[in-house]
């Protein structure tokens, strides 16, 4: 290892030697480092996963009880959006508290959408993660387009700001739904939903110039050696999410600037003819198509589901098999699997619009692609739970994360099968099921893969552990509650609640049927339920007060790391000094086996780095026996 | 570690870096295209009887554009190989020919978009149309005063503190009882233009054939607009590389040849998009 250390100095001095080159802004802010962009994608994403979340907390008041006063934050509600949050008034004519307007209500539940998708979990899982860790992994000095990267996170932040922006605008920010249907999203009177499409505009340009770049980076960046069977999974997921950026996002971008004109040039897109707006004929050419919008939007928006939760995978492998202490069973067919998620994730879109009317024909064509889909995806949670059998698991908070990531997202997947036909679809289309349904798939699914991701490559990039005690509060607690929020609502959604509802459904209170005793409307019983599922938000918003601290708090005082490699890991992102300086490999890696060379028998440690050369066979000096 | 392959190819991919990028980005270019003529036919298909409108752009103007871009793609090659043959000068001229094609194309784009902006389509209070080109309008001011003007201003609008209405507009074009003779001559049927005067208490309706008028317009608009918005970027970025070029010819050359051909990458894409747009939306 004498080797190792020298080298390690000498990139020490090196990057020192950058320091003094580098000013702060060249360093922090505006830096070409892939690390340094991907810690800053993290940071961002993390802020506005919390901000997305944060709306849908004040929304959970309204649902649970509804035209009441705001708890805490009402007032400053007030201050910030005026009537959007108007006062509530008691008998005497006081001002007792401030509630959520409809209108404003709207405006959350559609940037609620908007925030934890793009400018969320995307960023994170992809731009976050795979900046950092992609380009390490297979062995690369950096990203093929460095400065490429950093105009994909400097138009994030700009389509970022707009987003935001947007809450202050007269008429405050879209309200159209995440989905920004037309005519709706078209005709209102706000400038929110223009705001929207150009935020939006942006984050697809970011979106594609980091696609790009991961492509291409993995392509023509690997390390010697590195062959495509030798690629982490994790490279893999990230390869396969690019390709259904680079190419499912255009679309919209399409649809974005059609609806775009929409609005600006009143040409009718989206509009058909004889369309009543306020019971009046609307001053539009008409003969366009509401129903192009939404193939437009899903023919994004369901590679989009792939986006999330792929990379998601890709990270659950990488820790499975760091902490299972064994090979990924069935690497070649997690690989083959995620190519054919790739693949089919084009053709599956319309089931999202079963209820459209688009034809029975098209619906079963769509319905049959969505049950070959599930295929890949059954495969993929099968090889990782094969690889826990027989393993001495390593319950570390990354592995529990991980492991809860398992049963998460299969009952995510399994619940999504009701809805990929189209007759179970047609009574369960809206309600809360389908909140629920994809709820399990990207928050204790996606978003807990991505905290395992978080505790486990923290080491590397800080040099430091986070608090193993704190994480693991963190992660029980958010188990616990993730599981009470979204639980409930597949209950809510069968007995058919509504997901829009502004009250929760109490205008359609049950009230006991005279005649028969037969209650007419939602029983109170599911009504209640939101008042609990409420409280489990709150609740779960305080269990990620421990991450937060632990976050901040571990940069500087959390335990320093023994290692390079202090997870004994194989993969060659542990094989770089800690943190790893700009370029960083000291000397071009060699890599000489697959990704999870692990317990492999007779070999002196139970892991083996993918750059460790094979030893030379023994000499068989004896002729062997006739 | 630098980054490597950014000049040479990698040897078993055969490329260079930018090289993977930028046919990376063209194929996404095909995505936001391809959904754009996806609409084309989705709206075409679903348009009513006579609302879709045959024969309504110059197809003589069309071709010329045609033969423009395809000759700015044989010169963006032209220039490259100057370029490996280490022919500095005929580089220069070809891709100078080059940015000329493009202000050329660019320049016959904006006077078709003059016409379609200065052809109005009356529809009138007995359900009858006028539609043609802009010949003049007549407007009153409040104290009876009128004003000839020979460019619409609108039903209203006010210049020097006094307000001005509508009296009447004269169309040179052709008087139509449905939309279908406007939109679909018959074969052989040719239409005599002629000024055809409108008083404004008859006028329904009065709109010029911009992206508003229908969806026709509106994806004509939206296609060449974001066609022409390629254009302009790829010129910009061709004519950077050839005012600005010299030096890194000199100290550089690979590099500045593989920088020529990946910016004529994405000139062959962008003529290869005018080559479907052009009989999708002039011919067919």
């Amino acid at each position: 290892m004498q080797h190792t250390h020298d080298d390690k100095h000498h990139a020490h001095a090196h990057d020192e030697h950058a320091h003094h080159e580098l000013g702060f802004w060249a360093k922090y802010v505006f830096s070409t480092d892939h690390k340094v962009i991907g810690i800053q994608y993290a940071i961002t994403a993390l802020i506005f996963l919390f901000f997305g979340f944060s709306l849908m907390m004040l929304m959970r008041w309204q649902l649970a009880y509804p035209g009441q006063g705001i708890p805490f934050v009402g007032s400053l509600l007030h201050n910030l959006l005026g009537d959007a949050a108007p006062a509530k008034l008691n008998d005497a004519g006081q001002v007792v508290g401030y509630i959520m307007s409809a209108d404003l209500y709207n405006a959350f539940g559609a940037m609620h959408g908007t925030i934890m998708v793009f400018l969320g979990i995307v960023p994170l899982a992809f731009a976050a993660f795979g900046n950092f860790v992609v380009p390490l992994q297979i062995g690369a000095p950096d990203m093929t387009f460095p400065r490429i990267n950093m105009a994909s996170y400097q138009c994030f932040v700009v389509g970022g700001v707009i987003m935001l922006v947007s809450f202050f605008i007269p008429g405050g920010a879209a309200a159209a739904g995440w989905t920004s249907y037309s005519p709706l999203a078209t005709l209102g009177s706000s400038h929110g939903q223009t705001f929207w499409l150009i935020g939006m505009v942006f984050l697809i340009t970011s979106s594609l110039l980091g696609a790009v770049n991961f492509i291409a980076t993995i392509i023509q960046l690997r390390a010697p050696g590195m062959n495509w069977m030798r690629l982490p999974f994790f490279v893999w997921a990230q390869f396969v999410t690019a390709f259904l950026l680079l190419l499912a996002f255009p679309p919209l971008e399409a649809a974005a600037v059609m609806q775009l004109m929409d609005k600006v040039a009143h040409t009718s897109f989206f509009l058909p003819t004889g369309l009543v707006v306020s019971q009046q004929i609307a001053n539009i050419s008409g003969g366009g198509s509401p129903l192009l919008w939404q193939h437009l939007f899903w023919f994004l928006g369901h590679p989009e589901v792939y986006v999330l939760i792929l990379p998601a995978m890709g990270i659950v492998c990488e820790v499975i098999a760091n902490n299972t202490r064994k090979p990924i069973w069935g690497y070649k067919s997690l690989v083959y699997s995620t190519l054919a998620i790739g693949f089919l994730s084009f053709i599956v879109w319309a089931h999202h619009m079963y209820l459209t009317g688009m034809g029975t024909k098209i619906s079963t064509f769509f319905q049959t692609t969505t049950m070959i889909i599930s295929i890949p995806s059954v495969i993929i949670l099968t090889c990782f739970f094969i690889s826990l059998w027989g393993g001495s698991i390593r319950f570390n908070t990354p592995m529990l994360f991980c492991l809860s990531f398992l049963p998460m997202f299969g009952i995510g997947g399994l619940t999504g099968l009701p809805l990929g036909f189209n007759y179970s679809d047609l009574f369960l289309h809206d309600t809360y099921y389908v909140i629920a349904h994809f709820h399990y798939i990207v928050a204790p699914g996606t978003i807990f893969a991505l905290f395992a991701g978080i505790y486990y490559w923290y080491p590397k990039a800080t040099g430091r552990h986070m608090s193993e005690f704190w994480g693991k509060v963190h992660f029980w607690l958010s188990l616990l509650f993730m599981n009470l929020i979204f639980q409930p609502m597949f209950v809510q959604g069968m007995a058919g609640l509504n997901r829009r509802l502004y009250d929760g459904g109490a205008t359609y209170a049950g009230v006991a049927n005279p005649a028969g005793g037969v209650v007419v409307g939602v029983p109170q019983f599911f009504l209640d339920l939101n008042k609990m599922i409420s409280h489990a938000a709150w609740a779960l918003a305080l269990a990620q007060i421990p991450f937060i601290i632990n976050f901040f708090w571990s940069i500087k005082k959390g335990r320093k790391v023994d290692s390079d490699n202090p997870w004994q890991a194989t993969t060659l992102e542990w094989q770089t000094p800690t943190p790893p300086p700009h370029g960083n490999f000291p000397v071009v890696p060699n890599v000489y086996r697959g990704p999870y060379e692990y317990s492999v028998p007779g070999h002196d440690t139970d892991f083996t780095p993918q750059n460790e050369p094979d030893r030379v066979a023994p000499k068989i000096t004896q002729p062997l026996p006739k | 570690m630098e980054i490597p392959y950014t000049v040479k190819p990698r040897p078993d991919t055969g490329l260079y870096n930018a090289k993977v990028g930028i046919w990376l980005f063209l194929a996404s270019e095909v995505m936001l295209f391809g959904a754009l003529f996806s609409s084309y036919i989705l709206l075409r298909v679903g348009a009513a009887a006579g609302t879709w409108p045959h024969g309504l752009l110059n197809v003589n103007l069309g071709t010329i554009n045609t033969i423009v871009l395809i000759t700015s793609s044989i010169t963006v090659v032209m220039a490259w190989v100057s370029l490996k043959l280490n022919q500095w000068g005929k580089f220069k001229m070809y891709q100078a020919v080059t940015l000329l094609c493009a202000l050329a194309f660019l320049g016959i784009k904006s006077a078709e978009y003059k016409d379609k902006f200065t052809h109005f389509q009356i529809i009138k209070k007995d359900g009858t149309y006028v539609d043609g080109h802009m010949h003049g309008a007549a407007y009153l001011d409040k104290d009876g005063k009128s004003l000839e003007v020979h460019k619409y201003h609108g039903l209203t609008f006010k210049e020097n503190g006094s307000e001005y209405s509508l009296k009447e507009v004269t169309l040179n074009g052709i008087g139509a009882e449905e939309l279908g003779q406007i939109n679909e001559p018959k074969h052989g049927e040719h239409h005599e233009h002629k000024n055809i005067s409108v008083p404004a208490a008859e006028i329904k309706k009065i709109e010029n054939y911009g992206p508003w008028h229908s969806t026709y317009l509106a994806i004509y608009f939206t296609l060449t607009g974001l066609h022409a918005l390629h254009v302009i970027g790829g010129a910009l970025v061709i004519f950077v590389l050839w005012a600005r070029g010299g030096k890194m010819w000199r100290t550089d050359p690979e590099r500045y040849t593989n920088r020529i051909e990946i910016s004529g990458l994405f000139w062959h894409f962008v003529d290869l998009v005018w080559i479907f747009l052009f009989p999708v939306l002039y011919l067919l």
